[in-house]
């Protein structure tokens, strides 16, 4: 364990910015890319329940 | 047409190259793999942060290895396993290997433009600078190009067939810039680091480093195994869902 207290592990030994940047921009589109893949979902399920299904793709 | 058959044990493994046999497979194991990655994750941040011990030259700013290398090394194996599944479409004819290409393209590209950025953040306290035009990472430049390029090239084409041929195309053709990324920090003197990591020699960090990192890479490579399965089944309802199977599973309430 590196860390004295949770401020210390805040602090990244000065690199915040780059530790902090680095991983919350991973998280951010991770979450993204799970809410674009449920919403595409639920449109291509709206679609094949909807009028359109049985027609001619 | 007929059904080409490929039997091993007993099971008919292109049974599975069908959409409408694969696309409630695909449903059962998604959960499995997104699980495994939650998992994964977590164990691999604990040992990450509070396992690693602080590196003596870098400080704490190295501890975006546990992001980084796995990142960059998911932006490539999906890009070769995209290339793969457009070529097997294309030989074989097979929608679905054409749909797992098309599914695959998105989390690739997300995973190319966080080890662009990761390795950004990284560069600015070690080498001082963002960004260099060297080897490695104009090479990782180019890989991001070619994810978007596939995808706007497909999104363009009305016609799934055509869009299929014409994306496995461009796939196939960008798998040159693999062993160029790979062995880019060899065949070129570059800023960039050589391998961490290799078969051949000893790992020159500490064991608990590297297996935060081995944990990140597993997590990263279940998290895109579940997105893609996910995603592929979104293309198979998008493409089917005027056929009777897509109408059956609807009605029955079938997930």
């Amino acid at each position: 364990m590196s860390w004295g207290s949770w401020a210390d592990f805040f602090a990244m030994g000065g690199y915040a910015l780059y530790v902090w940047g680095s991983y919350a921009v991973t998280a951010g589109l991770i979450a993204l890319e799970v809410i674009m893949l449920i919403l595409r979902r639920r449109n291509a399920l709206k679609a094949a329940s909807g009028p359109a299904a049985g027609a001619k793709p | 047409m007929s059904q080409p058959t490929l039997v091993i044990g007993s099971i008919n493994w292109f049974r599975y190259a069908s959409p409408q046999a694969f696309y409630p497979l695909a449903g059962a194991m998604i959960p499995w793999f997104a699980w495994a990655a939650a998992a994964l994750c977590v164990a691999g941040l604990y040992t990450g942060f509070f396992v690693a011990p602080t590196d003596h030259q870098q400080g704490e700013a190295y501890r975006i290895i546990f992001i980084h290398v796995p990142a960059a090394w998911m932006s490539m194996f999906i890009y070769v396993v995209m290339a793969f599944w457009a070529g097997v479409g294309l030989v074989f004819n097979t929608r679905l290997s054409h749909m797992m290409a098309t599914a695959l393209a998105p989390t690739g590209a997300l995973f190319t433009f966080l080890a662009l950025w990761t390795g950004s953040l990284w560069g600015k306290p070690t080498w001082g600078t963002w960004w260099v035009w060297d080897a490695r990472l104009t090479s990782e430049l180019i890989l991001l190009f070619l994810y978007f390029g596939f995808m706007a090239l497909q999104a363009a084409i009305d016609e799934p067939r055509r869009a299929d041929r014409a994306g496995a195309v461009l796939a196939l053709v960008g798998v040159v810039n693999i062993p160029i990324i790979y062995f880019s920090v060899q065949w070129w003197n570059t800023l960039h680091q050589g391998a961490s990591v290799s078969l051949t020699s000893a790992p020159t960090m500490a064991a608990t480093m590297l297996a935060g990192m081995l944990l990140m890479a597993l997590a990263a490579w279940m998290y895109s195994i579940a997105a893609a399965l996910h995603r592929v089944r979104s293309i198979i309802l998008e493409r089917e869902r005027g056929a009777d199977w897509v109408a059956e599973y609807r009605q029955a309430g079938k997930p």
